[in-house]
């Protein structure tokens, strides 16, 4: 009964947020309520635990790299600055972009969202994406319809093509250019209503 | 000292005396002997009416208020924070590698983009997710000047909050006490009369007079709540020998179903005040209440209820086989024990009208009676009861489609939305058969491709 309601003067840093992110003040709101809500026990932080009960990610092949993206650097605990970071970097591109070349580039430019799916990959934070971890990946999306030869020919036939200086691993830059066609933006970005 | 406080002492014990006469005369003519006998003055339609005046007025002020501040109105939406995507696993990742290659047949091979979807998919359920909405009350278009579900009440104007104040002290301090005492005069009459009418030998005149007796005693219970009911297409009522499913909401179901209609209800035995209850309708009529040591035992449960249904005299059971309260926007899983005895099923689709009063028990945040207490204060329940026309499993069908087919007809007349996911969930974990279904679909994306080349 009676939905959580907040109001943008609860949250504590908002415009801080706001000005980082770029999510407008209706969204902070609307993201504080979901993270309260997530935060089952009231502790004030997500702990992985309180992902890993949502559902409909439990049945997502790669949930726990995803988790494991917004639990960066080893932490337990998630306060409500970085998960909007975090989920900032899907926000869709504005159109309007500062003419200053000097100014830090914004959270869901298109180099940052390939940067964050770049660490899902990516898993020791090496800075490049080997041949095992590629394999790792490969196996968490499709576990028991393939064999495992199967696998190793796709990983194989994924790292020739990527991998350009020839050191069996493929780093940012090479990521990068693999996917430079792609209209990510798209496919990277979660409509937030209103 | 005490000469002088003397006739004040009486003036007011008088004065008292009187209007509880007054009110307790009022409270008679026009609730409960109109409960009794099942006719109705019409009182609470035209209060409902008043009241949706009211709350349009207060939303308008609202919204013209925030206007002149310049500040923004937050509009809860109720399809959630994000607009999903419809496409399929497949469109989607061809979708992608199209963008990249530019060749009009995509490769069946793995592309580094591939990721892309279901890391969306992922950061999407993250921030809204269909199954965990379903558990939290249902957010409102306008205000129902219950604090309880707004926004944006930032002392608008003074106007609305002299309106707001008005509503809280009617609701507590008149409202509440009336239903309180309304809910009282009918559980009390219920054990006493059940009790009595227990004495009776079976036969036509203890049936006919437990029949009107739960009737009553249930149509108080409906005025303790102030719910306003519509009943539609009554033709279909539930008959003996059968079983009635419907969707479950809060714990006032039970009472809104009974409040039209006589049925044997199931459930565990309660202690406390409900186990006496419980015990003493039984006395009047045969109810199926079961130990909790039973409730595990499922053909025992099964067998219990394929014996009620057999017998034609006895009353059709009332099931609520989603398992849980769900927030009234959705109807989620039914479980297949109540499909797998083979009678006639007669479902119903309850909707409850949000504006009014939220319905919804929460059960892991509020306890019954803090439930209970919020639905006293409300405004009113108003909610509309849909008769569905029976249906019977047919020949090569299984409980579990049976249940399906059941669950969609319900979700289609009450207007909610029909999920696959188990009410379960809320509390337990996915099976692991749900994750393989996306990584089936994506080998196929990948390997099946090949194979039609």
């Amino acid at each position: 009964m009676g939905s959580t309601n907040s109001t943008i003067s609860n949250i504590p840093n908002a415009e801080v947020l706001i000005q980082e992110t770029g999510f407008s003040p209706a969204h902070i709101v609307r993201l504080y309520d979901r993270y309260t809500t997530l935060d089952k026990d009231k502790k004030g932080h997500l702990c992985p635990q309180d992902f890993g009960a949502i559902k409909e990610l439990a049945t997502n092949p790669i949930n726990d790299r995803i988790i494991g993206a917004f639990f960066s650097s080893g932490q337990e605990v998630l306060d409500f600055p970085s998960f909007v970071r975090i989920l900032a970097h899907f926000r869709p591109d504005d159109k309007i972009r500062s003419k200053d070349p000097n100014s830090p580039e914004h959270i869901n430019s298109r180099n940052n969202k390939l940067k964050f799916i770049f660490q899902l990959y990516d898993q020791d934070k090496d800075g490049k994406i080997s041949r095992q971890e590629l394999l790792q990946v490969l196996r968490a999306m499709l576990e028991k319809q393939v064999t495992e030869e199967q696998l190793e020919s796709i990983a194989e036939r994924a790292i020739q093509e990527a991998d350009l200086d020839r050191d069996d691993a493929i780093s940012f830059d090479e990521f990068r250019k693999s996917l430079e066609k792609v209209n990510i933006e798209h496919k990277m970005s979660i409509r937030f209503l209103r | 000292m005490e000469s002088y406080l003397f006739p004040f002492d009486s003036l007011l014990c008088m004065f008292l005396g009187i209007s509880f006469t007054v009110w307790f005369t009022l409270l008679l003519i026009f609730i409960i002997v109109p409960a009794v006998f099942g006719v109705s003055f019409g009182i609470r339609r035209l209060y409902m009416k008043s009241l949706l005046k009211i709350f349009e007025w207060a939303t308008l002020r609202m919204e013209r208020g925030a206007r002149e501040k310049n500040q923004q109105l937050y509009k809860p939406y109720s399809n959630g924070i994000i607009a999903k995507e419809p496409a399929s696993l497949e469109q989607e990742i061809q979708e992608v590698r199209r963008s990249g290659s530019g060749l009009p047949p995509p490769e069946p091979e793995f592309d580094m983009s591939d990721i892309f979807y279901f890391c969306r998919r992922g950061v999407e359920s993250i921030v809204d997710d269909e199954v965990t909405k379903r558990f939290t009350a249902e957010e409102l278009e306008s205000w129902n000047l219950l604090t309880r579900s707004n926004y944006n009440f930032h002392h608008i104007s003074t106007r609305l909050t002299v309106l707001w104040g008005a509503g809280v002290l009617i609701r507590y301090g008149i409202l509440l006490p009336l239903r309180v005492t309304l809910a009282f005069t009918g559980v009390g009459l219920l054990v006493v009369l059940t009790s009595i009418i227990g004495l009776l030998p079976n036969g036509w005149i203890k049936s006919f007079l437990s029949e009107k007796a739960h009737l009553m005693c249930y149509r108080i219970c409906v005025r303790a709540l102030t719910a306003i009911i519509t009943y539609h297409d009554s033709e279909n009522k539930p008959k003996n020998g059968g079983i009635c499913v419907a969707n479950h909401t809060s714990p006032i179901d039970v009472i809104i179903l009974a409040s039209d209609g006589c049925y044997a209800m199931v459930g565990q035995v309660h202690g406390g005040l409900m186990g006496v209850i419980q015990r003493a309708m039984v006395k009047a009529s045969p109810h199926i209440w079961f130990e909790r040591s039973e409730v595990k035992d499922r053909h025992l449960v099964a067998k219990r209820l394929s014996d009620h249904v057999a017998d034609k005299t006895k009353l059709p059971i009332l099931i609520f086989p989603e398992g849980t309260c769900i927030n009234n926007t959705s109807v989620m899983m039914f479980k297949k024990g109540s499909f797998e005895i083979g009678c006639t099923v007669y479902p119903v689709a309850i909707k409850y009208d949000p504006r009014f009063g939220d319905a919804f028990w929460n059960s892991s945040k509020f306890g019954m009676v803090n439930y209970l207490l919020h639905m006293m204060s409300s405004w009113a329940i108003v909610c509309s009861v849909w008769y569905l026309p029976p249906m019977r499993r047919e020949e090569d069908e299984d409980a579990v489609h049976f249940a399906n087919r059941v669950k969609a007809a319900i979700a289609r007349k009450g207007g909610l939305a029909d999920l696959l996911w188990d009410g379960g969930l809320k509390r337990e974990k996915v099976k692991k058969v749900f994750k393989e279904e996306q990584q089936k679909l994506y080998s196929k994306v990948l390997v099946g491709g090949s194979e039609d080349s």
